[in-house]
C-alpha cells in the first residue's frame, strides 16, 4: 500500500492523524528550523519526543521536518534540532539545505535522511546527486512535474518518492521563492513564513474590502463577501490591459483523482500539506485518502467526492500532474 | 571589487543577442561575464549559435567567461543540455544544483544567484566541491553576507537589475495570452525587459518573464558598495537589459573607483532603470522592495 504522510502542527492534531489512519506524521519543532512556522503551532522537544512514542505505539512513524535554511552564523540551531529529533526517536528528518543534508550526512549517518519538496529536486540527475553524495533515501518531489514524468524519475533512480496530493499549493518551485520576503522581508526559506499575517491588513473602501500584504493590494472583494487570504502568488492583479489571478486562481491541490496513476508511477508516499490546520480538518482528510489508498491497493475503484468540501475557497486543481497547467 | 555580467533573463531575437554581446565585448568595464540560457530551453534554438561566437569574442576582449545553466531542469532536453554544458570548454555557472552532478570532482565552476547559498555549511560544501566563486541569493541579509564573504571563496552580491524572486513550471507570458506553455508561440519576446505586473490599486510590483518572476523595481547596490567592499565582497552582479547597458556598467566602474558617488548613479542610471524605480531592500534587512536612496 502506498504510504500516507500526513501533517501535524500539534500533538492533539498527530494523535488524531495516527487515529485516522496515517501511516506517517510529519511536524517540526516550534522554530524558525521548519517552513510552517506559524505563532501557536508545532512542537517543543518534549511534545515531540511524547507524539513520537505515541505514534510508535500505533505503528506509525514520524517525520520531522527541519526544511528552512540555516542562517549564516548561527547553524547550530539547525544542528540542534537535528540532534534533538534523533534522540526524540524519529523516523527521518525533512532537509533542504544542502549543507544541512552533508552534516547530517556525516554526524548523524544512522538518521534516516529525506529531502525536502524546499530542495527542489526535479529530475533523475539531481535525486542522484543527492543520493550519491548524502545517501538521501527518499525525496519529496517539488510540484512542478507531471504524472509521467514522475514515472519516468522513478526508473531512474533507486530512493523512494514521495508526492503532494492535498492541501494548498505553491506555483512557483519550492525553497526557489523570495516573494514573500520582497514584500514583507519574511520568507519561506529564512523565516519559515509566506505572505505573513503579521503583514496582512484589511482595508474597507466604500463597498469594497481591500487585502494588503506588506502595503500591496493582493486582493479586493466587495464587502460583506468573504475576504480571500493575500497569499502572494493567487492574487489578483493587473498586466498590460488583463487583469485576474496572472500567476494562479485561489485554488487548492486536490489530486486524489490521480492516485492511481501515481501508484503506477511508482510513488512510494503521498503526502498531505496542511500543518496549520485544525484536529477536525486533518482526521477527515487523513481518513479519506487512507479509504483511497486501500481502495488502490485492493484493485477497488476510488470512493469519490468526499474531499470538495475541505478544499481552500471550494475550488480545486490537480496542478503541474496536468501538462495543460504549465 | 570586480563586476560580472550576470546571464541574459530575457528573450531577445538573435541579432540584439549578438549586438548586445558585441558590445559588451567591446565597451563594459567588467571582469566577467556569464551568458547562456538561464529561464527557458525553448528560447534557446534561436540564438544558440551565437553564444560561442560571443564566448571568443569576450574572451578576445580579455573577459573572464561563464556558460550558466537553466535555473529549472525538468525535461529529458533540459538534463541532455545540462549535461553537455560542461564539455563547452567554459566554465560552468550552477544555477540549479543539476548542473553541478555533472561536473566532474575537482573541474572548477561558478556558482549563481539561484542555487540557494545561505550560509557557511553549504558555500563550505560547495567549495570543497570546486567552487571558485559564488554569486549570493539576492534575498540574503546584511548580517549573512558578512559572514558568508568571510568563509574564503570570492562571493559576489546582486548589484544592478530586477530581482529574480521566483521560478515556476507555469509560464506566466503564455497563461496572460490564454495559451498553454506547450504553445506560447514565444511571446515573452515582446517583452525585452519583462512584462510588468500591477496590484489592483496601480501600484508597480513584479513583472514576469516567461516562467520567471521578477521585482517590478530595478535593484541598485549603489548604495550599499562601501559596507559591502569592507564586508570582503569581492563583486557585485550586473543583470543585462535592453537598453543602456554598458552605460549601467560604466557608471558602476566609476563607483567602484570612487570617482562618482552613490546619488550621481542614482540620477544618471535612474532613466535606464527598467521599471523606472530603485530597490535595494534585501541588502539593508530591509522587505527587499524597500530603497534607502
Amino acid at each position: 500500500m502506498m504510504e500516507l504522510v500526513c501533517p501535524a502542527g500539534t500533538p492533539a492534531a498527530l494523535r488524531a492523524a495516527v487515529e485516522a489512519g496515517a501511516h506517517a506524521i510529519y511536524c517540526g519543532f516550534a522554530d524558525e528550523t521548519n517552513a510552517r512556522n506559524f505563532p501557536g503551532l508545532n512542537f517543543s522537544r518534549e511534545e515531540l519526543a511524547d507524539g513520537i512514542a505515541f505514534a510508535h505505539r500505533h505503528g506509525a512513524k514520524v517525520l520531522v521536518a527541519i526544511n528552512t535554511f540555516p542562517a549564516a552564523g548561527r547553524q547550530a540551531v539547525w544542528h540542534r534540532a537535528v540532534a534533538d529529533a534523533e534522540a526524540a526517536g524519529a523516523d527521518a528528518v525533512i532537509l533542504a539545505d544542502l549543507g544541512l543534508v552533508a552534516h547530517v550526512a556525516e554526524a548523524h549517518p544512522g538518521l534516516r535522511r529525506h529531502l525536502s519538496v524546499q530542495a527542489a529536486a526535479a529530475n533523475p540527475d539531481v535525486i542522484n546527486f543527492y543520493a550519491e553524495n548524502f545517501g538521501v533515501r527518499r525525496v519529496v518531489l517539488p510540484r512542478v512535474l507531471t504524472v509521467a514524468e514522475i514515472t519516468a524519475i522513478n526508473r531512474e533512480i533507486d530512493v523512494e518518492t514521495e508526492v503532494f496530493v492535498f492541501g494548498g499549493l505553491c506555483v512557483m518551485a519550492e525553497g526557489r521563492c523570495s516573494l514573500s520576503s520582497y514584500a514583507t522581508g519574511l520568507s519561506p526559506n529564512m523565516n519559515g513564513v509566506c505572505s505573513p499575517p503579521s503583514h496582512v491588513v484589511y482595508a474597507e473602501e466604500g463597498e469594497t474590502l481591500a487585502a494588503r500584504l506588506g502595503g500591496f493590494t493582493i486582493q479586493k472583494a466587495a464587502k460583506g463577501a468573504p475576504a480571500p487570504y493575500p497569499t502572494l502568488c493567487k492574487g489578483c492583479f493587473s498586466s498590460g490591459g488583463v487583469t485576474g489571478h496572472v500567476f494562479e486562481d485561489p485554488a487548492s491541490l486536490d489530486a486524489s483523482e490521480l492516485i492511481p496513476a501515481l501508484a503506477k508511477a511508482g510513488v512510494t508516499a503521498l503526502k498531505i500539506e496542511g500543518r496549520q490546520r485544525s484536529r477536525a480538518y486533518v482526521r477527515e482528510v487523513v481518513r479519506s485518502f487512507r479509504a483511497a489508498v486501500e481502495a488502490v491497493d485492493a484493485g477497488r475503484p476510488l470512493p469519490v467526492g468526499q474531499l470538495a468540501r475541505l478544499s481552500e475557497g471550494q475550488a480545486a486543481t490537480t496542478g503541474a500532474y496536468a501538462k495543460t497547467w504549465r | 571589487m570586480e563586476l560580472t555580467v550576470g546571464p541574459n533573463p530575457f528573450f531577445w531575437d538573435a541579432a540584439s543577442w549578438r549586438d548586445f554581446y558585441s558590445r559588451l565585448a567591446d565597451e563594459a568595464p567588467v571582469e566577467r561575464v556569464v551568458l547562456g540560457e538561464l529561464v527557458c530551453s525553448k528560447r534557446l534554438p534561436f540564438y544558440q549559435a551565437e553564444i560561442p561566437v560571443a564566448v571568443e569574442r569576450l574572451r578576445a576582449a580579455g573577459k573572464a567567461v561563464a556558460l550558466t545553466s537553466l535555473a529549472l531542469v525538468t525535461l529529458k532536453r533540459e538534463r541532455n543540455l545540462t549535461a553537455e554544458l560542461v564539455d563547452a570548454g567554459v566554465e560552468v555557472e550552477v544555477n540549479d544544483l543539476t548542473a553541478l552532478a555533472h561536473v566532474p570532482p575537482g573541474a572548477a565552476f561558478s556558482v549563481g544567484p539561484l542555487v540557494n547559498v545561505y550560509n557557511e555549511g553549504t558555500l563550505g560544501w560547495l567549495a570543497g566541491r570546486g567552487a571558485a566563486r559564488v554569486c549570493l541569493p539576492p534575498e540574503l541579509p546584511p548580517g549573512s553576507v558578512e559572514v558568508l564573504a568571510k568563509v574564503g571563496v570570492p562571493v559576489e552580491v546582486w548589484g544592478w537589475g530586477r530581482l529574480p524572486l521566483a521560478i515556476s513550471a507555469r509560464c506566466y507570458h503564455a497563461r496572460l495570452h490564454d495559451r498553454a506553455k506547450d504553445n506560447c508561440q514565444f511571446v515573452c519576446d515582446r517583452d525585452p525587459d519583462g512584462r510588468a505586473v500591477d496590484t489592483l490599486d496601480g501600484q508597480r510590483f513584479l513583472a514576469v518573464n516567461g516562467v520567471q518572476t521578477l521585482s517590478a523595481a530595478c535593484a541598485s547596490a549603489a548604495h550599499s558598495v562601501e559596507r559591502l567592499r569592507e564586508a570582503g565582497v569581492a563583486g557585485l552582479r550586473l543583470q543585462p537589459q535592453s537598453e543602456g547597458f554598458v552605460e549601467i556598467c560604466k557608471l558602476f566602474r566609476a563607483l567602484l573607483e570612487g570617482r562618482i558617488g552613490p546619488a550621481e548613479v542614482d540620477a544618471k542610471a535612474r532613466p535606464l532603470a527598467p521599471g523606472g524605480r530603485f530597490c535595494d531592500g534585501f541588502l539593508t534587512g530591509a522587505p527587499g522592495v524597500a530603497w534607502s536612496g
